[in-house]
């Protein structure tokens, strides 16, 4: 089921908090929403939930728009808000129970949903538990159990992970990735490499606007357009080495990296190749290359670039 | 329909594991109790076979409980954020409200079936006018509906518990004693206004066992605009200026 956002704005007061936002995400997608606190990521995501109305604009979800038809929306949609409320005084299974009675989910299955549930989120020990005896991570997957039940077509994930420990967030996110696969998933989060790690695509939001749309290496890319490339050159003069790779025509900048690593940052000019010029110059010499490999931007730097300077 | 059951069902059950039910029922069948058949103007004081002096005090204990009922029934949700998931199920506004109040009201059902001992009692000593009984219950459960729609309006305009059940006893207190009070001591058209708006007038003339469309008219309006007032704060929410 797609999700589309179109023109998207919201103020609260006169401070815009997402501003005319326009994407698109398909079925079996699973979308990062990245962007720094106030950015506007959660403001979207209880407007898409139908918790919050937009001031303009609109989201469709299955072609359903989330003003005229709240409840049909409401009925497809698995979410997980950021701060993970529950009924603490209820007992986990009977707070499954709850949900799944008030999603729709049919008589005849509520207990086969909650006994799965139970199984995928690791619950198993703790179904009889009060919510308010479950430690910050069990009470996580509580919450994710609870936007799961019902099967949506799409799930909405407020910062999933948090609270969670290194083991449990690998489990998760295996999770999220086998329901990514035929559903489709937003997600926020505030770790990077979670991100990486889970999401097909990655949208990030600053001040309410999307500044970047796209994969996580075609991000990079976009936001370097200039060749960075590593290399380590030796049987040679460390200064003889700087100056030749200095002097090559494509070559704009090379970095000295520690004296004795004999390493070398080699920056290109822009939208120019030096690694075949490096090759040639070593074989010329009769240095010996040991070492070249491309450099990437951190995700981090990226993020960082975006949503500083603007 | 279902799904209003559904949230009835769930606060009925929250108001039994935070023991606030229990508390209120043994509160209430104490001092209902102590009052109808020991002390002050007890049943055998007045020395007639009927529930009076009982309606008489249930009309003050059911005015400073229900608040407490009440109170928490959208402030708590809004203070630890659960009204984010009701509402983001596939439930309407007026599904949630009217599943708070159903609950409210079957609490308060629950508690006065368990004064029904009362009744037989005195039904055995003497002569019960049974449909003047009927009519005091039926009162009491009006009152009590009444109460509940303000303090469910209350409850919706507040994350705060103390505040929704201060600001519950405030406006009850005006359809309570005040109204009635001030029409008392004024005259022409304004005291015959306040003495329709005041609550006492109407249930008193249900608790004496008469029954007049006036009356269930007035409880049901009394409901209505709380009920609506709750409504509109809720939809806030969601409105798109």
């Amino acid at each position: 089921m797609e999700v589309s956002v179109e023109n998207l704005s919201k103020s609260y007061g006169f401070q815009k908090a997402v501003d005319s936002i326009s994407f698109k995400v398909n079925t079996g997608e699973i979308v990062g929403f990245l962007g720094p606190n106030g950015a506007g990521k959660t403001t979207t995501m209880k407007i898409i939930t139908c918790f919050m109305a937009p001031n303009d604009g609109d989201v469709k979800v299955g072609g359903l728009s989330v003003q005229s038809n709240p409840e049909a929306v409401k009925r497809h949609i698995g979410y997980l808000p950021e701060t993970n409320p529950l009924y603490k005084e209820m007992p986990v299974i009977d707070y499954l129970q709850f949900v799944a009675e008030i999603q729709n989910v049919p008589k005849s299955k509520i207990r086969d949903r909650i006994f799965e549930m139970v199984n995928v989120c690791g619950l198993r020990g703790e179904k009889y538990k009060k919510i308010n005896e479950l430690s910050k991570g069990y009470q996580q997957r509580v919450g994710l159990a609870q936007a799961l039940i019902h099967d949506p077509e799409v799930l909405i994930l407020d910062e999933p992970t948090s609270g969670l420990d290194p083991n449990q967030i690998v489990e998760i996110r295996e999770l999220i990735k086998k329901i990514g696969r035929e559903k489709t998933v937003i997600l926020s989060s505030h770790i990077l490499a979670e991100v990486e790690a889970t999401c097909d695509r990655i949208l990030i939001i600053n001040k309410g606007q999307l500044v970047a749309d796209g994969t996580a290496s075609s991000l990079r890319k976009q936001a370097q357009d200039k060749e960075i490339v590593k290399v380590t050159i030796e049987d040679g003069n460390h200064e003889e080495i700087y100056r030749s790779l200095q002097a090559l025509e494509s070559v704009e900048l090379v970095d000295l990296l520690p004296h004795y690593t004999m390493a070398f940052e080699v920056q290109s000019k822009a939208a120019m190749n030096s690694r075949k010029a490096i090759f040639r110059l070593c074989v010329e010499k009769g240095w010996s290359l040991t070492e070249m490999t491309p450099v990437e931007r951190k995700l981090e730097e990226v993020f960082r670039d975006l949503t500083i300077t603007n | 329909m279902n799904k209003i059951w559904i949230i009835t069902k769930r606060e009925l059950r929250s108001f039994f594991d935070s023991l606030m039910a229990y508390v209120m029922i043994v509160l209430f069948l104490g001092f209902s109790g102590f009052f109808t058949w020991i002390f002050g103007s007890d049943i055998f004081l007045v020395g007639q076979a009927s529930l009076q002096s009982f309606f008489g005090i249930s009309f003050w204990t059911l005015f400073f409980f229900i608040p407490a009922i009440t109170m928490g029934l959208l402030a708590e949700e809004q203070k630890s954020g659960t009204i984010e998931l009701l509402m983001t199920k596939p439930v309407s506004d007026w599904q949630i409200i009217a599943g708070k109040f159903m609950a409210a009201l079957l609490l308060i059902c629950i508690t006065l079936a368990l004064t029904l001992p009362y009744y037989f009692t005195v039904a055995n000593i003497g002569k019960v006018d049974h449909s003047a009984v009927l009519m005091g219950y039926l009162g009491l459960l009006f009152m009590s509906a009444s109460y509940i729609s303000i303090g469910l309006f209350t409850s919706s305009i507040t994350s705060n518990q103390i505040v929704a059940f201060l600001a519950a006893l405030f406006i009850g207190i005006f359809f309570h004693l005040i109204f009635g009070l001030v029409s008392m001591s004024s005259g022409g058209w304004f005291a015959s206004l306040l003495g329709n708006l005041s609550l006492a007038t109407h249930y008193e003339s249900m608790a004496r066992g008469v029954i007049d469309s006036k009356d269930i008219l007035y409880f049901l309006s009394i409901i209505f605009a709380g009920l609506l007032g709750t409504e509109l704060v809720l939809s806030r929410r969601h409105a798109s200026n």
